[in-house]
């Protein structure tokens, strides 16, 4: 006989347009700690999940590219906040996800907080920094700013469970984009956990998508759809990647190639300018009165 | 009333063409390992210009390597030199504009009027502002020494031909990166001239080498393993087929390609200036624009108004010698375009769109289409949905403007819309919601070096020009 509680496990599920379903194929995977040890059973999501999550990123575009871009920054930082009452939870589901000792576990889920504070101040930058106006040779305002693309596939990195998927997922969504997110395929429950986080964080309902399962399976669909606008291979081997670019190109995709990064490092601006469109808006400058001088 | 002018033809005695023409590679024209001999012909008359070389996939290679060795130094080069080098090209194009402009208007078909005012204006400007920022490279926001790339592979369409090459050279050079660059097949002629101008302004051996070709040529560059940066500009299909080349290599790429821009008028526009606008839009360069407003969307109470002027603006249009210098419409680009054009138009009618053309007799040589216009054209029709790439307008309705929004963005593509009315706020709007990559808000088909242009969607990535354009060549 043991005093010790019973614990209360939390059924794993998906976030798709802000809800919280099974897989609709009805299948779960088996996830393990870096022992071996049963943590969860995730759910396996199917094609049909792919797409279910893109229709709900798609709704959620207008909203959100349209809203301002303080009231962005606003959101991001309320996650950062939501994540900081959970900072224990994180600690422990990504030690046991990517089976660190505790105190460099404290210091990935530290840092992936701050990375959303990192985003949530560039929300009303990035215009400023990539954007400007032309010095056109003749009558013209010419001004040149950056749009969202739309909806974005996030293939989430394989190994850095949280802290490398923060890092690719938080600029995406900063400029306005909306995203469907593959989850670490071996690691998906801090992936699972953030997205509680994030619909109790006034993210809308849509804006991020989060599937689990098998990344081939997952990524594929998404690179071939024709409503989704880029994808990031940060998550995606050689020969997945390649494949997933060349399904990409059928619908002119933007793709972020996977590449090494230290996400322990600070990001610079390119995660953002990736999934950004530039858009340039001409107009005739007009003359004041007769003397042609419009000063 | 029909005014008459007295033919005023620009002399063609100024360009000296030698009879065929080898390939430029590593500082000179040298002959195809095997290649064969192309005619290339005068669109307005069919007359054969001259003869160039069909590259072979060895001599792809060759250019390829001359421009390898070329990198090292180029790219070791301070800023201030490679700077230098860009703006006696961009002086030397002045000083030979008018040779220029008049090859172009032979080889393209194009009217002498548009060469000689609109595209080498606008290469001279296009190398003077890339030579400015080749010393400044560590200021333009993309951290501190930002590297080029390596060799860029670059292929490019007959519609600008020498200005394309130059909105591909001139910031690739700038940023040290050495360039193999395949023109169109059909208009190989002024790049040819252009590596006339590599050499009076010193250029080193192999920074720039031209190789003429087909498709099979601009598909050996693209795939040869040496280059390092793939730039293209031509149609969506094409583009499609090169993304997939590349993947899974490390190539860095941007495309320019098609569109089917959506020029919106609203009723309270000046209707004078919104024709002017529309006709610039269209039959600017016989309408063989990728950012033309080819969807011509008019408000439904100044439909049958704007009609009117538009279709009698269109009759004083005058179509012919593309060397003469009142001519406005020239000829089409090839056999093959025209034909292209003429089956899209027959399927326009057979869909049961409404066909207008302003009276208006076309040369019995050459390849010409009349201005056309489509009235009664809906969103399933294949004219508003297919990039015609000819002087072919298909006008549709609209009564608010979330519809006019809507129908500009029913498209894959994404690179152009122009916006008409009198209505700061409605501009502004309405901008804002287009998924298109420029926006001409009461004028169309404007261009600039300092101005970013590129697409949303399929109409391709990247940018060309501005601050923007030289991300595509650089290591970022």
């Amino acid at each position: 006989m043991s005093d010790e509680r019973l614990s209360v496990l939390k059924t794993y599920k998906l976030y798709v347009g802000g809800k919280f379903p099974r897989s609709e194929s009805g299948r779960v995977y088996e996830v393990t700690d870096s022992t071996g040890k049963w943590l969860a059973n995730a759910p396996l999501s199917s094609r049909k999940d792919a797409r279910d999550a893109v229709v709900a990123a798609r709704k959620a575009f207008g909203g959100w590219s349209g809203a301002t871009a303080y009231n962005r920054g606003q959101v991001l930082y309320r996650v950062a906040e939501m994540l900081e009452g959970r900072r224990e939870q994180f600690v422990r589901e990504v030690a046991d996800a990517e089976g660190l000792p505790r105190a460099e576990a404290v210091a990935v889920v530290d840092a992936t907080i701050d990375r959303w504070v990192w985003y949530a101040g560039w929300t009303d930058k990035i215009a400023q920094v990539v954007g400007g106006g032309n010095p056109v040779a003749g009558p013209f305002f010419n001004l040149s700013s950056p749009e969202p693309m739309g909806v974005v596939a996030v293939v989430a990195p394989q190994e850095s469970s949280f802290l490398g998927l923060v890092s690719v997922l938080a600029p995406v969504i900063a400029t306005g984009n909306t995203a469907v997110v593959a989850a670490s395929e071996k690691s998906p429950l801090p992936a699972l956990s953030l997205a509680e986080v994030l619909a109790t964080s006034d993210v809308p309902g849509g804006v991020v998508n989060v599937l689990s399962g098998r990344t081939a399976e997952i990524a594929a669909p998404l690179a071939a759809h024709q409503d989704v606008n880029a994808i990031d291979l940060a998550g995606a081997d050689e020969a997945l990647a390649k494949e997933l670019e060349i399904a990409a190109a059928d619908n002119l995709k933007r793709v972020l190639r996977p590449q090494a990064v230290d996400y322990s490092g600070t990001p610079g601006t390119e995660r953002m300018t990736a999934f950004l469109e530039t858009k340039t808006v001409w107009h005739p400058t007009g003359a004041l009165g007769a003397a042609g001088s419009s000063y | 009333m029909a005014f008459e002018y007295a033919p005023a033809p620009e002399s063609r005695a100024i360009v000296d063409l030698a009879p065929s023409y080898g390939l430029f590679i590593d500082g000179e024209f040298t002959e195809s390992a095997g290649g064969d001999l192309v005619k290339t012909v005068s669109p307005s008359t069919e007359e054969v210009l001259c003869e160039y070389t069909r590259a072979t996939a060895e001599d792809v290679d060759r250019a390829v390597q001359a421009a390898r060795r070329a990198f090292e130094k180029w790219s070791a080069l301070p800023g201030a030199e490679r700077a230098k080098y860009l703006f006696r090209i961009a002086r030397i194009v002045q000083e030979r504009s008018r040779e220029l402009a008049v090859l172009e208007t032979l080889d393209n078909g194009k009217p002498i009027k548009e060469t000689r005012d609109a595209d080498l204006p606008l290469v001279a400007a296009h190398f003077f502002y890339y030579a400015g920022w080749a010393d400044k490279l560590d200021h333009a926001g993309f951290g501190p020494s930002p590297k080029p790339l390596g060799v860029a592979g670059q292929v490019i369409p007959w519609n600008f031909p020498l200005l394309m090459l130059a909105w591909k050279i001139a910031p690739a050079l700038a940023t040290g990166n050495t360039v193999v660059l395949k023109p169109a097949e059909t208009t190989p002629l002024s790049a040819l001239f252009f590596a006339d101008i590599c050499r009076q302004a010193g250029l080193p051996q192999g920074v720039v080498n031209i190789v003429t070709g087909d498709g099979r040529t601009g598909a050996d560059l693209v795939a040869h393993p040496d280059v390092a940066k793939v730039a293209f500009t031509g149609s969506t299909s094409v583009g499609k087929e090169i993304a997939r080349t590349v993947a899974g290599t490390r190539k860095k790429l941007t495309l320019e390609l098609g569109g089917k821009g959506a020029n919106i008028v609203f009723d309270d526009a000046p209707i004078d200036q919104a024709v002017e606008g529309i006709v610039t839009g269209i039959f600017f360069n016989q309408g063989q624009v990728c950012c033309a407003g080819s969807r011509l969307l008019v408000q439904e109470s100044i439909h049958d108004e704007l009609l009117e002027s538009l279709k009698r603006r269109l009759s004083t249009l005058r179509l012919g010698d593309p060397l003469d210098k009142n001519t406005d419409i020239g000829a089409i680009n090839s056999a093959e375009q025209l034909a292209r054009i003429s089956a899209l138009a027959e399927r326009g009618e057979a869909e049961g769109a409404e066909r207008w053309s302003p009276a208006c007799e076309l040369p019995s040589s050459g390849y010409w289409f009349a201005p056309t216009l489509f009235t009664n054209v809906t969103q399933a029709h294949t004219i508003a949905r297919e990039e015609i790439f000819g002087p072919v307008l298909s006008v549709l309705t609209f009564r608010t403007p979330e519809e006019a929004v809507a129908k500009a963005n029913n498209t894959p593509y994404g690179l152009s819309a122009g916006i008409w009315t009198e209505k700061g706020s409605r501009i502004l709007a309405v901008a804002s919601r287009l998924r298109a990559g420029v926006v001409w808000s009461n004028t169309f088909n404007k261009f600039d070096p300092a101005s970013p242009f590129g697409g949303y969607k399929e109409s391709g990535f990247g940018r060309e020009g501005g601050r923007h354009g030289l991300e595509a060549y650089l290591d970022v």
